[in-house]
Formats: structure tokens, C-alpha cells, sequence
């Protein structure tokens, strides 16, 4: 049951690797990277469920931090300002 | 897998990430694209953690996905209004279909 989860959850990121290939504009594609940080959180919390070990919800905390931290950037970026304001 | 209700939040949980996802690929523009995607991406994937947390219960696992957890629930809407607020206000267009931007209307003023 479990790998058919695994399984939907790939559906998804391809889903996501789809519009950051064919994305009109730059936006469209930091939503699908956006998005696909957290995906990969909930991938590595059923890891995690999976194999009854703990150390992948580490991966987990330090995915969304990275994730939270690249996104951010991404949206000064793309607002023109430089990154002291 | 043992706990019954940890099966079910996590199932549901998969359920709105795939929908989400789904949104992602379907919509027409950017802020729809937004909309769909981060919302239910983020209730899904916060499912799953708590439905981990259920299955672990409060050992250090179940801490560590109740921490993630709240986690992404704080930053993952933070980080979808800066990207939808810079893409708005670096000048791309909204979808000749909607009807109300209150942002322009605010810059207009």
C-alpha cells in the first residue's frame, strides 16, 4: 500500500519537473520548484514511515528550511531588489 | 503500518498532493497555478507529517515530523505570497479571465 503511495507521489513530481520544463514564464517555474521542495518532505516522511527509522525526518527539516530559504530568494529576484533592502 | 488512522490521514493527505499537483499542470496562469498548487500541496503534505507523527506516536520521530510539521505550515503560504507578490509586481499579466485585481488597484491610487 504503501509503494502505491510512493507511486503517486512520483506522478507528482514529474508533474512538477513538466512545468518547470515547458513553463511559459520564469514565475511558472519557481511555483513547480516551490512545489516540488515540498513534495520531496512528505517523500521523505513516508520514508521514514517505510522503514520505521527516524533519520530521514531529518532530511525532512532541512529540505523545508532550504526550501522556505530558495523560494524567498527566488521571489526578491524576481521583485528586482537587491537583497540588502 | 499498524495504526488505522495514520493510514487514513496519510492516504487523504497523498490525495491532495496529487490534486494539487494536477492543479500545477492544468491551470491557465501563474497565480491560479499558485493558488491550486500551494494551498492544497501544503495541507497535503502536512497530513502526511502528522499522520507519521501519528504512527510513531511521541517517541523522537514523532517530535521531529510534529516540528516539520508546523514548519511547513508557517513558511510554505510565506513563501507563496512572496512569489505571487514579486511576479505582480515585476509586471506579468494576470489571465484575460479574471475579473478582480486589487493590487493594481491599490498601485493605481
Amino acid at each position: 500500500m504503501i509503494t502505491f503511495f510512493f507511486i503517486l507521489l512520483l506522478i507528482g513530481s514529474f508533474m512538477c519537473l513538466y512545468r518547470i520544463m515547458v513553463g511559459p514564464i520564469p514565475p511558472d517555474r519557481m511555483v513547480a520548484i516551490d512545489i516540488l521542495g515540498i513534495l520531496v518532505v512528505g517523500i521523505c516522511a513516508l520514508f521514514s514511515v517505510k522503514t520505521g527509522k527516524d533519520f530521514y525526518l531529518y532530511i525532512s527539516i532541512g529540505w523545508a528550511i532550504l526550501a522556505f530559504v530558495g523560494t524567498l530568494a527566488l521571489a526578491k529576484f524576481l521583485e528586482g531588489r537587491s537583497f540588502d533592502e | 503500518m499498524s495504526n488505522p488512522i495514520a493510514i487514513f490521514i496519510i492516504t487523504v493527505g497523498v490525495l491532495f498532493d496529487i490534486l494539487g499537483c494536477l492543479g500545477l499542470v492544468r491551470l491557465p496562469d501563474v497565480y491560479n497555478r499558485l493558488q491550486a498548487a500551494t494551498k492544497s500541496v501544503t495541507l497535503g503534505t502536512c497530513m502526511i507529517l502528522f499522520g507519521t507523527f501519528l504512527e510513531f506516536g511521541f517517541t523522537s520521530g514523532g517530535i521531529k515530523a510534529l516540528i516539520c510539521m508546523i514548519f511547513v505550515l508557517l513558511t510554505s503560504p510565506t513563501a507563496a505570497h512572496a512569489l505571487s507578490r514579486g511576479s505582480h509586481i515585476s509586471g506579468f499579466k494576470l489571465w484575460e479571465g479574471s475579473k478582480m485585481d486589487k493590487l493594481e488597484e491599490e498601485k493605481g491610487k
